[in-house]
Parts: structure tokens; C-alpha cells; sequence
């Protein structure tokens, strides 16, 4: 099995592209290396934070990414290369640092941030191309199109980091994130790093060595400097590549995983001899004279590029600049509406693009079998909604909140934000969830919504967080909240892990990426410390929950907390056996002739629980329920039996 | 039985089930033992819901020559392993064709959709015929249950592994697999090397 620590140089192993990543920064050198966890991007500090102490490094789950990035340039600062990883959200969160960062430059230490961006936002709210904020602030940019390249590119970028002052960033996609390929290993440093933040370190200098962004016209000119200087190490950079015909009836221009793609779709079409594939590895600035020299080999040029046509307007904006003489191709891409500039694209989309191009058909199947299999999947394949967990204690937290609202009777609502609990828009939440926007959104917004009794405002407001997402953006709108008198109910789904992207720790938690334990940062005592009622309640304890809900609902009068906590699921249950053996009285169930209208299995709907068309009864299904025994206390019938296992 | 030479290049292969039963797991089995045996694999996986009951797939590419990308393209798979029925059924629609080959563990899992009402699971009977009609050759293991004679349903993927590698579609044979099972299952060695001589034998029969 493939481990990123093995000192086995030239060896192939099978690595996904976040520890090739992490991988790269070892044979770097790193000393540092900070995130945040986000889908895509969490097993790169995942994979190295238990290998730490054995490699002398030091990795940590920071409180958010900006933290994550001040964290790690403060590392840079001292003479240590230090990485900071995030998902494209955390580009957001980062970059009013990030701004200021480029100004100042960086440390002895070479700084590289990480942003795996999800297209078609497989596991995230917004689908986003953080590609552009490279451009934006003056950041060295490049992006691995396979696996070696992660690997490879990550460690170039700490020495181009150093080379130019600046901080270097790598932008990846979930399809080389995620995605698993072979990888040879190059070899680990092995020497001692000694950090120190020296104040005189360049002798020229007659003032300290300071961070400072000021004079900021003159810093930003200097920037410019550094950025000329990383496109020189572009131009003649073997990331950059093309294979094909010398002359070609089409060049593909593309990066990242779409170079993949397009040298599938090539290969499917059996195009090798006349399509021709540019591919680009630094994109920021773009290397003109080399893509220059590239678009003199086809008339017609096609740009595969995931999101947003980055490479495609740079790409014209200089052919734009080209001497009135030359021969003018014709440009297909994402303006052209021949690729999609939103959703993950696919070797079939890239074959659907150059076909249309080159006008030619294509059939990957026999047309008769194709049109007996999408039939055959289209009448017999029911639909797979996604929903919580068997036994997780949101679904019993979202069941409380559901009742609570409804005997309340005031129309109240919930507000919320990502994570596992985001499923509570649909029916594994019981459609509870009614606002959705970045991490903390949901507490923002219910700030807003407590204040507005003077226009009429009636309606009880709860906003739901997970623990992790309590830490990382929650407290400066709780205090909002708190200090302004806002009239809403903060409740933290507190179950122990940062579920949905790997049950990393928190500061709620008692434990360190590293594995070290910590001093809980308690969130009921921060709470109480800010002045507001905190009332802790077990989600399994259905009537309890719905009870304090109600009560703390109708009290009204300012921001109060309720704290869910009971662990997360799929974490209790790698440690201890099942609770309670669960099981349905078929004498005492009485199905659809029940008023329940099938309460567990129509609206519960615990994975669990199935239905039996043949006895027209609920059943247990063994292979997946846990034995949490929360679906016993909604039978109004007792059917459901719980028994101590 | 097994062949080292793959009869295809790239071959492709495609493990689907259900969030949970182990897909990733059996793809991190067969490509480690394929890396080990000289070829390079690239395999694409449907993260995000994959604890969640969604529908989830592992694509794995083997080659000698190139690293393929993380997508199978529609219509080319050469072997569907399917950890659920239905399933099985969802990849025959978008990536079967007039040679695949199936090899499928029978024990439906009912989504909320079906529970609910409002989406039918097909019957047991006309599924498998589907499947079969649609495939060039098929093996139905029933890993789940002889899992769950086993003590735990959670066997049920190392015996589809065992029984994909008896299939001998695979360049890989039980030597090549056993070491990279020993690695992956530390604490359970034995009785996943049990599950794994199951599936063989399965498969076999």
C-alpha cells in the first residue's frame, strides 16, 4: 500500500493526486503545512499530519484558511517552506490576506497555497474557478494535469517561490485531487531546518527586514517584477507540453485533468495523426511566446479547460497583441458554446466537441445494444436520493426541529450553511432547511432575520451549524447577534468530528492533527461567556430536544444556543458495538391501515427501515441499520422494538 | 484461469454499489496490486456521497502504455463488479456494450426513494434477466450472504475481490492480491483472506 513517507526513490505507487501533492512538499522540504479541511482538498494535510512527527515537520487543522495561510506565511516569514491548502471557498476566505501577502512578499521560506476547486460542486454549495484570482493579485500560477505532475510541481514551486519572492500557487480539481494514478517517487531531504525570523538578513537593506505592504504603489511595481521573472521559468518549464502533428487540422489547447480527457477523446476518435494537444502546465502569467509559437501549427484552436475560459480570454487577449500579418485562427472553447464553461467536463464531452468541430460522428457502442441498455437503466433503476446516515443523530436533530416549529405554530424556519446537515433541504431533513450559503451563512443571516420585529417580523429563526463550522466562521455573527439583540436560536450540531470531509479534529474536540491532545475550547462556555442562554441536548432524546426548542422559542428576547451533541455515527461506530438490536412487531405493526401514514418509512426514512410490499409491514434491514434505536420512540404503534444488543 | 497478459489496452474497469459497502476499498485492492505488477492505473471515484447511501462508482483504467484519465468514456467498459443489483443495472445503461462482462452480488439495498414510495425497485427475477440480456457474460456471487454467515455483511467486498480475480478478467492472479490484503486489512488478515478463497471458490462453482 502506497505511504507518501516511504524513502523509495524511483519506485512506482499508487497515490491520489492530494498525496502526491503532499508527497511533492515532503521531497521539498517542508517544515510547514496548515488547511482547513474541504472536498477536495482535505488529504493533503490529511496524509501528512500522522506522518509528521516521523518527518520532523509540523501540520496542523488550522481554525479556517485564512488562518490556515497567515499561518503558514508566518512559518515562511521564519526561513521555513510551508504550504496552506484549501477548497475554492477557502480562496474566498484567504484573500483579503492573500492581497495584502503579495504586497509584503514572502519569507526566506518558500510559501505555496493549494486551492483543489470541485467543478460541477460535487461536494460544495457554489461551483467556482479560483484560477482567477491569480491573475487578480499577481500570483504565479500552475496546475498538474496527472498525477506525477501534482507531485513534481509542488516540490518546482517552493524553489520558484524562493526564486521570485512571491507566493506560488498550484490550483488543482477534484479529478486529480481525488482521483488515484501512478506516481515515482523522487527523494526526501534529510536536514535539519532551523527557523529564525532575521530582522537584518539582506545587508543592502539599511532599515529591518519588515512584512509591510507600504509603499503600496511601489510595492505592487515591484510585484510585477517578480511576476516577469516567474514567466522567464514558464517559457522554457517542461510542465508545459504538446504532442501531435506538425501541422495539425485542430490544436487543443488545455490543462489539468483535461489534458487527460483530451488525449482520451484523440485516442477514441483516432485523431492522433491530426489533432494536436497543447498542454499547459504554468498558466499565470501566460507563457505568450510559446503558446505563440504553438498557434501557428492549426488554423482552428480548441480550448479544454475546467470552469471558467481562463486559458481560452488569456490566450486571445494576446492574440490580440499579435503583428497585423499573421494568420488569424479561428477560436472554439466556452465563448464559442462548443464546451460548457460550467459543470465537470468528461473525455465524452471533449469527443463531442471535436466532432462538432471537425464534423465527424461517433459511435462508442453498438446502436441497437445502447438503445436496449438506456431503456432497460431509464425503466427498471429507481432513483438513490442521498440522506443522512443510518443512525446519524442529524436525522434525529431535524426530526426535533421539524416537531418544535410545527407546535410552535409561528411559521418559523431554518436557516443553515455546508455540511452533512446541508441534506437537510431535501427529505433526509424533513425540507427543514430553507437558506444555504457558505460556512456560518445561516448565522448571518438569522442576525439579520432577529432584527426585524419592527417591520412585523414574528417568525422564530434557527440557524444550524456544525461544531467544526461553529469554530471556523460562526462566532463573529453569534456576537452580532448577541450585542445587537437579535432575536434567533444558534443551533450547533455538535457531534464530534468534521464529518462530511473525514472526521478531522477541531478545537471542540480535545485532539491536534498531529494527534496530540489539546485543551477543549469549550462552545458552551464560549457562548455563555458572550452572554447568551446555552442549553445542551442529546438529538436522541426526541422529546427532550423538541421540548427545550419550543420553550427557548417562545422565550424569545435575544440570540440563545442549542447545543445537539451526540457523536458522529460513522465515528462511534468504529469503536463500539451496536447499542440496541432493533426490530419490527409484525403482529403490533399494522402498515397502511395504521393513521401513522407509514411515519418511519414515508417520512422518517432511516436507510435502515424498509418496507415489505409482501406483508404491507415496515421492516428492519440488518445489512444497514446501526442499532441507534431512535425510529422505536416514533412509532406510534410500539411496533418498533429496541432490545439492549 | 488467470492470464498476466490483459486482453485489452486500456482495460476498464468499473466497481459500483452503494455509499458504504466498501467500493473504494476494493479499487485501492486491485490498483495497488496492479501498480505492483508493472501497470499504470488510474482510478476516478465518486467521493462525497460515497457514506451516504448515494449511488457511487470506481472507474479503474489499466494500461502498459498510458495514464489513462479518471473517466471511463460512456459505452467502454470491458467489466462491471456490482456490489448491488440495481446498480449494476445504472452502469450497464451509460458505459455497457456487446462485450462486458458482469459479475454481481444480487442483494438489493433499497434506496429512501423506494422505501418511500415514491420510486420502485424492479423485481428481483426481471432485473437479473436485464442484466444478463445486457451483458456478454455474467456471474451472480451472493457475497452478502455468505458474508453474513461469516459474522458481518462487511465481507461481502473482499469476496467480490476474491471472485474478480477468480473470473481471471483481471492480469492479476491470488498471489499478486494476497500481500496487498494482508497490508490493507492489518487486524483482520485471516478472516479477510477467508472472504477472498470464498469469492475464489464462488466464482469458481
Amino acid at each position: 500500500m502506497a505511504s507518501i513517507d516511504i524513502d523509495a526513490t524511483g519506485t512506482n505507487q499508487l497515490l491520489i493526486g492530494n498525496e502526491a501533492i503532499a508527497r511533492g512538499a515532503l521531497e521539498a522540504g517542508i517544515g510547514f503545512a496548515a488547511a482547513y479541511p474541504g472536498t477536495p482538498s482535505s488529504e493533503i494535510v490529511g496524509s501528512l499530519a500522522p506522518i509528521a512527527k516521523k518527518m520532523g515537520i509540523y501540520a496542523e487543522w488550522s481554525v479556517n484558511e485564512k488562518v490556515a495561510m497567515e499561518a503558514a506565511a508566518g512559518a515562511s516569514f521564519a526561513g521555513i517552506r510551508a504550504i496552506a491548502c484549501m477548497k475554492q471557498n477557502g480562496i474566498n476566505v484567504v484573500s483579503d490576506f492573500l492581497a495584502n501577502l503579495v504586497m509584503t512578499g514572502i519569507g526566506r521560506g518558500g510559501l505555496v497555497l493549494v486551492s483543489c476547486d470541485d467543478p460541477s460542486a460535487i461536494s460544495s454549495t457554489n461551483e467556482q474557478d479560483t484560477r482567477p484570482i491569480a491573475k487578480w493579485l499577481d500570483i504565479p500560477l500552475v496546475e498538474p494535469g496527472d498525477f506525477q505532475e501534482a507531485k513534481d510541481m509542488t516540490k518546482w514551486l517552493f524553489d520558484l517561490a524562493e526564486k521570485t519572492g512571491t507566493i506560488c500557487m498550484l490550483r488543482s480539481v477534484t479529478r486529480i485531487a481525488h482521483a488515484r494514478g501512478n506516481v515515482k517517487l523522487g527523494e526526501l531531504p534529510k536536514k535539519e531546518q532551523k527557523a529564525y525570523f532575521d530582522q537584518i538578513h539582506d545587508l543592502r537593506n539599511v532599515m529591518p527586514t519588515t512584512f509591510i505592504p507600504i509603499p503600496s504603489p511601489l510595492r505592487h511595481a515591484f510585484l510585477h517584477l517578480k511576476l516577469d521573472k516567474a514567466l522567464e521559468e514558464f517559457e522554457s518549464s517542461p510542465f508545459n507540453r504538446y504532442v501531435g502533428p506538425d501541422k495539425a487540422d485542430l490544436l487543443i489547447i488545455t490543462s489539468g485533468s483535461c489534458w487527460l480527457y483530451s488525449q482520451d477523446a484523440v485516442k477514441a476518435l483516432k485523431l492522433e495523426d491530426k489533432v494536436g494537444i497543447l498542454k499547459l502546465g504554468t498558466l499565470w502569467p501566460l507563457p505568450e511566446r510559446l503558446v505563440e509559437k504553438h498557434l501557428n501549427k492549426s488554423q482552428k484552436i480548441l480550448f479544454i479547460e475546467h470552469i471558467d475560459p481562463f486559458i481560452e480570454r488569456s490566450v486571445m487577449e494576446m492574440a490580440a497583441n499579435l503583428p497585423a500579418a499573421s494568420a488569424r485562427p479561428a477560436f472554439y472553447g466556452k465563448r464559442s458554446g462548443h464546451v460548457n464553461a460550467y459543470g465537470e467536463l468528461n473525455p465524452d464531452l471533449v469527443i463531442k466537441a471535436i466532432a462538432s468541430i471537425m464534423e465527424l460522428t461517433y459511435q462508442p457502442r453498438d446502436i441497437e445494444y445502447g438503445k436496449k441498455a438506456e431503456d432497460s437503466a431509464n425503466s427498471y433503476v429507481p432513483e438513490r436520493s442521498l440522506t443522512f446516515c443510518a443512525g446519524c443523530p442529524h436525522r434525529a436533530t431535524f426530526w426535533a426541529i421539524k416537531n418544535a416549529l410545527k407546535l410552535d405554530g409561528r411559521s418559523g424556519f431554518v436557516t443553515g450553511d455546508i455540511g452533512c446537515y446541508s441534506m437537510a433541504l431535501g427529505p433526509a431533513g424533513f425540507f427543514q432547511l430553507r437558506t444555504l450559503h457558505c460556512m456560518g451563512a445561516g448565522t448571518g443571516v438569522a442576525s439579520g432575520l432577529g432584527r426585524l420585529g419592527q417591520f412585523g417580523f414574528k417568525q422564530p429563526v434557527l440557524a444550524v451549524v456544525g461544531d467544526s463550522t461553529f469554530y471556523h466562521a460562526t462566532i463573529p455573527a453569534l456576537i452580532n447577534g448577541i450585542y445587537n439583540q437579535s432575536d434567533f436560536i444558534l443551533v450547533i450540531l455538535d457531534n464530534g468530528a468534521t464529518a462530511m470531509t473525514g472526521f478531522q479534529p477541531h478545537p471542540g474536540t480535545g485532539t491536534t492533527a498531529m494527534g496530540e491532545s489539546a485543551k477543549v475550547v469549550s462552545m458552551e462556555d464560549l457562548c455563555r461567556s458572550l452572554g447568551a442562554r446555552v442549553e445542551v441536548c442529546d438529538p436522541f432524546d426526541l422529546t427532550g430536544t423538541t421540548a427545550t426548542l419550543l420553550e427557548m422559542m417562545a422565550e424569545g428576547g435575544g440570540a440563545k444556543v442549542a447545543v445537539m451533541r451526540r457523536e458522529c455515527e460513522l465515528v462511534r461506530g468504529r469503536k463500539e458495538k451496536t447499542p440496541y438490536k432493533v426490530h419490527v412487531d409484525a403482529d403490533e405493526c399494522i402498515g397502511e391501515a395504521c393513521g401513522c401514514d407509514r411515519l418511519c418509512t414515508r417520512i422518517f426514512l432511516c436507510p435502515g427501515l424498509i418496507w415489505d410490499k409482501t406483508t404491507g409491514k415496515s421492516k428492519i434491514d440488518e445489512v444497514i441499520c446501526t442499532g441507534c434505536g431512535v425510529c422505536a420512540d416514533i412509532c406510534p404503534q410500539g411496533a418498533i422494538i429496541k432490545e439492549a444488543a | 484461469m488467470t492470464t498476466k497478459e490483459p486482453v485489452k489496452d486500456p482495460l476498464n474497469l468499473i466497481i459500483t454499489g452503494v455509499g458504504g459497502q466498501g467500493n473504494v476499498m476494493i479499487s485501492l485492492i486491485i490498483g495497488n496490486a496492479l501498480v505492483k505488477e508493472g501497470y499504470l492505473v488510474t482510478i476516478g471515484e465518486t467521493y462525497g456521497a460515497s457514506q451516504r447511501n448515494g449511488s457511487v462508482m470506481s472507474h479503474v483504467r489499466i494500461s502498459k502504455e498510458t495514464q489513462y484519465s479518471p473517466f471511463i468514456p460512456d459505452g467502454r467498459a470491458d467489466i462491471i463488479l456490482g456490489m448491488e443489483p440495481v446498480e449494476t443495472l445504472r452502469m450497464l445503461g451509460q458505459f455497457g456494450n456487446t462485450d462486458v462482462i458482469t459479475i454481481v452480488n444480487p442483494r438489493p439495498i433499497y434506496s429512501i426513494d423506494v422505501t418511500a414510495g415514491g420510486a420502485e425497485y424492479p423485481d428481483m427475477g426481471k432485473l437479473m434477466e436485464t442484466v444478463k440480456e445486457l451483458s456478454a457474460k455474467t456471474w451472480t456471487i451472493n457475497a452478502t450472504e455468505e458474508a453474513q454467515k461469516m459474522g458481518s455483511p462487511i465481507f461481502a467486498n473482499t469476496i467480490l475481490v476474491g471472485a474478480l480475480i477468480g473470473s481471471g478478467v483481471l492480469p492479476l492472479d491470488k498471489k499478486s492480491v494476497e500481500p496487498v490484503l494482508r497490508e490493507v486489512f492489518p487486524k483482520e488478515v485471516e478472516a479477510n483472506m477467508t472472504a477472498f478463497n470464498k469469492g475464489m471458490k464462488l466464482i469458481s462453482q
